[in-house]
């Protein structure tokens, strides 16, 4: 069976305040980084899994993150699948 | 009256609940491992504080799948007290058996220390012994304990009484400044429609001796035996 490699990158939803993001914004202004506007930090994750097809793979991780990676609550999801 | 405290892998507040059940208030209590699913032997399940599988991905994420939570769940459905302290209110939320879900503390700061919790529903099993409006001295210990839902869940939550515990001032106000961690109107524990399910962030099993600073911890604990008396339990 062809093999895929997912790269999943689950963040916060816009409305959830981002503690983490806040903080590494203000550090990059301490390191002179003053352009710097907004900063949001997230979750890469990647899963390498087998399938028939690319659709395949696709909705298999499409799955996954509903059921587990991401919190629906909380976090949106996005992600590439692509033949190794 | 016999108590079932679940373990899990990373679980650690199962020995102080134990010994505030059994020792302190003299309760029959097990523990329970994560592998086991028959809980029919209890009349209450307690899913302890701790660091679940590490609170790997997220704070309960992992232990929702563990064999006893699809147990827990069926207890639930049935009636059973079933009351998550910490870890454990993150679980229950991962699990879907109460809404919402709790952030990082908006500091991003470990917090321990002891707050003041406002009772504002004592028509639960679980609050029945205090007055309304009462303050309970109660610690917490956790870096994941800003609950989160969206407006619309929060304001159903407030209609329908679910949220039992506020952080407050000595007086009973619900304070920013009284808030140890962010959590949204200031929401310490929630319970679900049915009343039965309780998640909590502070640590009612470590204040029921007064070596350790307070005894406020009974109340939640010996309202959940009156209810179970009355119930014929």
């Amino acid at each position: 069976m062809p093999a895929y490699l997912a790269k999943v990158y689950v963040s916060y939803k816009p409305t959830v305040n981002d503690p983490q993001g806040l903080t590494i914004r203000d550090g990059l202004h301490t390191l002179g980084f003053a352009q710097v506007k907004s900063v949001r930090a997230g979750k890469y994750i990647e899963i390498r899994l087998e399938a028939e097809s690319a659709e395949q793979a696709s909705s298999q991780v499409r799955e996954m993150c509903r059921q587990l990676l991401a919190n629906p609550v909380i976090e949106d999801f996005r992600f590439d699948t692509e033949p190794v | 009256m016999r108590f079932g405290v679940v373990v899990f892998p990373g679980t650690w507040s199962d020995t102080d609940c134990y010994h505030a059940l059994g020792a302190v208030l003299g309760y029959r209590v097990d523990y329970v491992w994560h592998q086991q699913t028959d809980l029919s032997a209890y009349n209450g399940i307690v899913l302890p504080g701790g660091f679940s599988y590490g609170d790997y991905l997220r704070p309960g994420a992992i232990a929702r799948f563990s064999p006893v939570m699809a147990s827990v769940a069926r207890f639930a459905a049935d009636g059973g007290l079933v009351i998550g302290i910490c870890n454990g209110f993150q679980v229950l939320c991962e699990a879907g058996l109460l809404p919402g879900v709790l952030l990082p503390n908006s500091h991003l700061q470990y917090r321990c220390q002891w707050t003041n919790l406002r009772v504002d529903n004592t028509m639960t099993p679980y609050t029945g012994t205090c007055r309304p409006g009462q303050v309970l001295r109660v610690p917490i210990s956790h870096g994941d304990g800003n609950y989160y839902a969206d407006e619309a869940t929060l304001t159903d939550l407030e209609r329908h009484g679910q949220v039992v515990f506020r952080y407050c001032t000595p007086d009973g106000e619900a304070t920013p400044e009284s808030n140890p961690n962010g959590a949204a109107r200031n929401i310490a524990g929630i319970c679900n429609q049915q009343r039965n399910v309780l998640g909590m962030m502070p640590h009612p099993e470590r204040c029921c001796e007064q070596v350790l600073g307070g005894t406020d911890g009974r109340f939640i604990f010996q309202s959940i035996a009156s209810y179970l008396e009355a119930l014929g339990g």
